[in-house]
């Protein structure tokens, strides 16, 4: 028979919440932990990716050798590699930061190089016509003109690294997800609900504060909604 | 200004993948005078639009060189600014910031503001400088082209069928600005169409290109005093003598494309449903 011990209570919850944060403040600790983690893990991951998704576009000779190699670590998922990150930085916190990034930066590479494939190339051939070339035609024209498919990059890289780094912590140490796992050990499940609880919240921050606003604006000045 | 002289032009698409090639045109040789405006016209696929990439130096010829002025094309340059089919304005930048894009290069910020400003009140769109092209018309966007390509000074503007995507009434409100920033400015134009009123009621001279193979077959010389009036005898008798040549070229491409069977004076009466004889059978 289930015990009730099992079926924590909402109310408890918020209760766990409550003193997590305030009284003991190991909610607080991990939280500042984890975001700290994902904050690092997913800027690196963003600009790597979107430096090897711009070589990729641009050049062809990296895309036939390198290209196929970023789809296959692609579908590799990034938690995989965390026992061998943990024996190569001696279990250390640049282990989860390295599963992180990993889990970031395909999905980015991947995005920002199919946005430089998709420039118009009408656009770049005015550009040319106006005497741009080389690495100021990226600056100017490839780029800014893939941002809109390089912000779903961005979108996946932050969701992908999240995960990765929830799973990375239940194996690792300090953050969120060791949080979680020290409270199961106590059988504390409403400290484990109140837990998932914070990173559905901070899943709705991201999403409805910050890459919404982000997206609809870009959206609409690039003309794709009116 | 400066005159454009195409010599003896040729192009050849290789085809890598059956070692097969296509030539758009053998040689083409034409003077275009400082100053003047010229239309390139003829049927989709005679090679009026590849001539005019490999004079903007996008497309690369397969033999001969074209110069403008004393230099030879070797690649684009801000001598010769290019208006295409569709606007090709950079969709992240204002209407003025568009324009600026093509000075940058040239003048310092303040300059190339001021110069940007100045063109763009020429095409009449002071009032959007502020504007994004998705806020604009096809017409507007156009315009805004217009402005990009002449601010950078160019001796020579080459325009391919820039109003081909535009409806009626703003192609012939165009057609007036064309010409009146014709003759303000008195660039050397070459214009890329195939609609004969256009060509006409802008250009000096028409050069008439013809497909399979393709190559210049006649050219015109517009000797009507502006502004034009597309309702005047001799504009009409101009017309029908430009429509007839090309009637032919027309039918030569539909042949190619829908078989020999392709008649288009026969075509009713062999497929009218009269004359059908056995479908209900």
């Amino acid at each position: 028979m289930f015990q009730t011990r099992m079926f924590p209570s909402p109310l408890l919850s918020f209760v766990e919440l409550y003193r997590g944060f305030f009284e003991t403040g190991i909610l607080t600790a991990a939280l500042t932990t984890s975001l700290g983690r994902i904050s690092l893990g997913f800027a690196l991951a963003v600009i790597i990716g979107s430096l090897l998704g711009i070589i990729l576009a641009t050049s062809k000779l990296a895309d036939e050798t390198l290209g196929s190699l970023v789809v296959a670590l692609q579908s590799v998922p990034s938690i995989v590699w965390l026992p061998l990150a943990l024996v190569m930085f001696q279990g250390g916190p640049l282990a989860i930061l390295f599963v992180i990034v990993l889990g970031g930066t395909w999905p980015m590479t991947m995005n920002m190089r199919m946005g430089i494939k998709n420039v118009q190339p009408l656009l770049i051939r005015a550009a040319r016509t106006m005497g741009y070339k080389g690495v100021e035609l990226i600056w100017k024209v490839l780029i800014p003109a893939s941002i809109p498919s390089a912000l779903t990059g961005v979108r996946l890289a932050w969701a992908f690294g999240w995960r990765a780094l929830m799973a990375a912590e239940l194996l690792g140490r300090g953050g969120l997800g060791r949080t979680l796992l020290d409270a199961r050990d106590f059988f504390n499940m409403e400290l484990v609900i109140a837990i998932m609880i914070i990173i559905a919240v901070i899943g709705l921050i991201v999403e409805y504060l910050i890459f919404n606003p982000i997206e609809r604006k870009v959206l609409q000045r690039w003309g794709y909604s009116k | 200004m400066a005159s454009v002289s195409i010599k003896q032009v040729g192009k050849t698409f290789d085809n890598k993948q059956d070692n097969t090639s296509y030539t758009v045109f053998e040689e083409i040789d034409l003077e275009v005078k400082s100053g003047e405006f010229v239309s390139l016209l003829g049927p989709s696929g005679c090679g009026k639009s590849t001539l005019l990439n490999i004079v903007a130096g996008l497309d690369q010829a397969s033999k001969g060189s074209v110069f403008v002025g004393e230099k030879a094309v070797k690649g684009p340059g801000a001598d010769r600014g290019v208006v295409f089919q569709e606007a090709a304005l950079m969709p992240w930048l204002s209407v003025l910031e568009n324009v600026v894009f093509g000075l940058k290069k040239q003048y310092s910020k303040e300059k190339a503001k001021e110069r940007a400003i100045k063109y763009l009140k020429l095409v009449h769109l002071s009032k959007f400088i502020d504007s994004y092209p998705h806020e604009l018309s096809g017409g507007m966007k156009q315009r805004v082209a217009i402005a990009r390509a002449l601010a950078m000074d160019p001796d020579v503007l080459l325009m391919d069928e820039p109003f081909g995507a535009l409806d009626e009434q703003t192609r012939s409100m165009l057609h007036k600005e064309v010409q009146y920033i014709w003759e303000q400015t008195r660039k050397t134009i070459l214009f890329v169409t195939h609609n004969i009123r256009e060509s006409i009621l802008l250009s000096d001279r028409i050069v008439l290109m013809g497909t399979r193979p393709g190559g210049i077959i006649n050219v015109f010389d517009v000797n009507l005093p502006r502004p034009r009036k597309t309702s005047s005898k001799e504009f009409a008798l101009l017309e029908e003598q430009i429509n007839e040549q090309l009637a032919g070229e027309i039918e030569k491409v539909m042949k190619e494309e829908m078989g020999d069977d392709y008649n288009s004076q026969k075509a009713t009466l062999l497929y009218s449903s009269h004359r059908n004889m056995g479908d209900h059978i």
